[in-house]
């Protein structure tokens, strides 16, 4: 039926940029309510974060070795490699955190992320892949707020020690054109 | 001054726009100053999209690799027109105005489409490949009633061609039959570097764009502006990967339309004045937490490591560590404009040579470490000077004229070509 279609696309997609792409996906159900709670939280965290302009703690919800990547739908349709940012562990992401902050030129803005409901798989070994949709508008120093990215996110999330965090996060904006520039992570 | 047309753009086709309603005056010290109105006038715009656009010179419209097989189309543009990139089963290219010969609809509506012929979908004409109109739906109407008249002929109406020419997997198309062959357009040194960068089989490893809220000219001037190029961009400066203190040059192309700027980097000879002029590119010393960012390797023997070129009015190659990018800009109005990136590699790349490229794509496009200021700094051009369009820039950083400088990048030379080229074509003398 279409929805175990849907599931093993969205797995695809998913295990493409896992560190061990020798797993196969047997994620057939969804989770028990208070993972799927606890999986939606850090979602909501992670949003919280950028648009507070916590941007020290981002790299925090990634993995050591995680990865962070934001491309378009064409370039995944394509099968392009480059899309708009690539952080590979968390070293990367420091790097455009300070980058961010002391080194790129921009005007102030601020993001403010919607999220909608994820649906969220478990795997055999224990980590979990999902996949939600988001919009970000995004708050000039004029004062224009205005949609600044809509797309989904394909997440790869892992449990450190009881701690839930990203082994990659994939977001996959739908247009090809940004608006004026990208600097803050989506 | 008059804003009659050169000799050069008399022969160009399409409407012919209205003389400008107050004349331009280019200031009297020339090319070392740039009268701010060009950048905010609509009726200036309007006389650009004639007089350069649809005048005589080669336009960029897509990659050769948009277009590889016979039934591939691909959507562009030519300035503001629409037109529409083909390949036909002889592998011939065609590049067509995208405007039904009946009513004036987009023929094409998606930016790649496979297909053996085109068709309109308001009343479903269709056009081969080569724009040659194939069928009429209805021509001899329904049941013996209705259809064309007799005199109807199919030779006369078909999607209204353009002059194609490609070089190095680079499509051009001109509308003038006055444009010179592409190869004389671009000239020997332009076209020898051109090889240099993409004269071998090519790879799209990546496509996006942005939209920048400026003038189209002010991206123009920022691309082959080597003067902010280490001041603005930190990323740069910090790790040494293009500095003003490195061997380096300024080639312009004979009419001065095009531009070369080179830096090699093991050249790097740390002059003071980075950090005495206390510049905002010079405070950031970190290191990498990521220095896998920057692994590159050395791809040629000439110790070139970072360039960027330009080809008249809309093509900017760049090629900086490894990283190989075509980006060329689009205008959507005179204070709007839209900028492609194609990030390219080679087919004959591994998989750890297109790894590195891959990586040091973080380091250009919308969100380019290195890059993403331009996105923004024209704009602010763009808000300073629109409410003063009797003032003008300033432009004499290495002289007054437009020469080429093949010992210094502390120079706007480049800058200053492109207003020569753009005041012979636009008549502005």
């Amino acid at each position: 039926m279409a929805f175990g279609t849907a599931t093993a696309t969205l797995w695809d997609s998913i295990k493409r940029t896992m560190s061990t792409p020798s797993v196969t996906a047997h994620a057939t159900h969804a989770v028990d309510a208070n993972t799927h709670h606890r999986i939606s939280t850090l979602f909501t965290q992670y949003a919280h974060c950028l648009d507070d302009d916590r941007t020290d703690d981002w790299p925090g919800f990634f993995t050591a070795d995680g990865l962070y990547q934001i491309t378009t739908r064409e370039n995944e349709a394509a099968g392009y490699p480059i899309g708009l940012m690539r952080c590979e562990g968390r070293g990367m992401m420091e790097d455009r955190m300070l980058a961010l902050k002391i080194a790129n030129i921009y005007e102030p803005q601020h993001a403010c992320h919607l999220l909608g409901p994820a649906e969220i798989h478990p795997h055999t070994d224990g980590s979990y892949h999902a996949r939600s949709n988001f919009s970000v508008f995004r708050t000039m120093q004029s004062g224009d707020a205005s949609l600044f990215a809509t797309g989904k996110y394909l997440d790869h999330v892992v449990n450190e020690n009881g701690q839930l965090r990203f082994q990659s996060r994939r977001v996959i904006i739908d247009s090809r054109c940004i608006d004026v520039l990208l600097v803050l992570p989506l | 001054m008059s804003a009659t047309p050169s000799a050069s753009t008399a022969h160009s086709t399409g409407p012919v726009s209205a003389p400008l309603s107050a004349p331009l005056d280019w200031p009297a010290e020339g090319v070392a100053r740039v009268p701010f109105r060009v950048f905010s006038d609509p009726e200036i715009y309007a006389q650009e999209q004639e007089r350069i656009f649809r005048g005589p010179i080669w336009n960029f419209v897509c990659m050769e690799a948009d277009v590889a097989q016979p039934g591939d189309i691909r959507t562009a543009w030519v300035g503001e027109t629409p037109v529409v990139v083909t390949r036909d089963h002889d592998q011939k290219l065609h590049v067509m105005i995208n405007r039904c010969a009946h009513k004036g609809a987009l023929v094409c509506l998606k930016q790649r489409d496979k297909q053996d012929s085109l068709t309109c979908v308001y009343h479903a004409w269709n056009y081969g490949l080569d724009g040659q109109l194939k069928t009429v739906a209805f021509r001899h109407g329904l049941k013996g009633k209705g259809g064309m008249p007799e005199d109807f002929d199919s030779t006369k109406h078909r999607l209204q061609p353009l002059r194609v020419a490609t070089f190095c997997g680079l499509v051009f198309a001109t509308f003038s039959d006055q444009t010179e062959p592409l190869d004389q357009y671009l000239g020997a040194p332009m076209s020898k570097f051109l090889e240099r960068n993409l004269g071998r089989p090519l790879k799209i490893l990546g496509v996006h764009s942005q939209m920048i809220h400026n003038n189209w000219k002010l991206y123009a001037e920022n691309v082959r502006d080597s003067y902010h190029a280490t001041l603005l961009h930190t990323f740069y400066t910090t790790f040494k990967v293009n500095r003003l203190d490195m061997d380096g040059g300024i080639i312009l192309s004979d009419k001065k339309w095009h531009h070369i700027s080179y830096a090699k980097r093991a050249t790097l000879d740390q002059a003071g004045e980075y950090k005495n002029a206390n510049v905002h590119s010079a405070k950031f010393e970190s290191n990498l937490a990521g220095p896998e960012l920057l692994k590159a390797w050395d791809e040629f023997e000439d110790g070139i490591t970072h360039s960027i070129q330009t080809v008249f009015p809309t093509l900017v190659v760049h090629f900086t560590l490894n990283s190989l990018a075509v980006r060329y800009f689009v205008p959507r109005g005179v204070d709007k404009t839209e900028l492609f990136w194609v990030f390219l590699g080679y087919e004959r790349d591994d998989a750890a040579q297109e790894k590195m490229r891959v990586m040091q794509g973080n380091l250009t496009g919308a969100a380019g470490l290195v890059s993403l200021e331009d996105g923004c700094i024209n704009e602010f051009v763009q808000r300073g000077s629109t409410t003063s369009p009797d003032k003008r820039a300033f432009i004499e950083m290495g002289g007054k004229v437009a020469e080429s400088n093949e010992s210094s990048r502390a120079t706007e030379a480049s800058v200053r070509g492109f207003w020569h080229g753009y005041r012979n074509i636009m008549g502005f003398n």
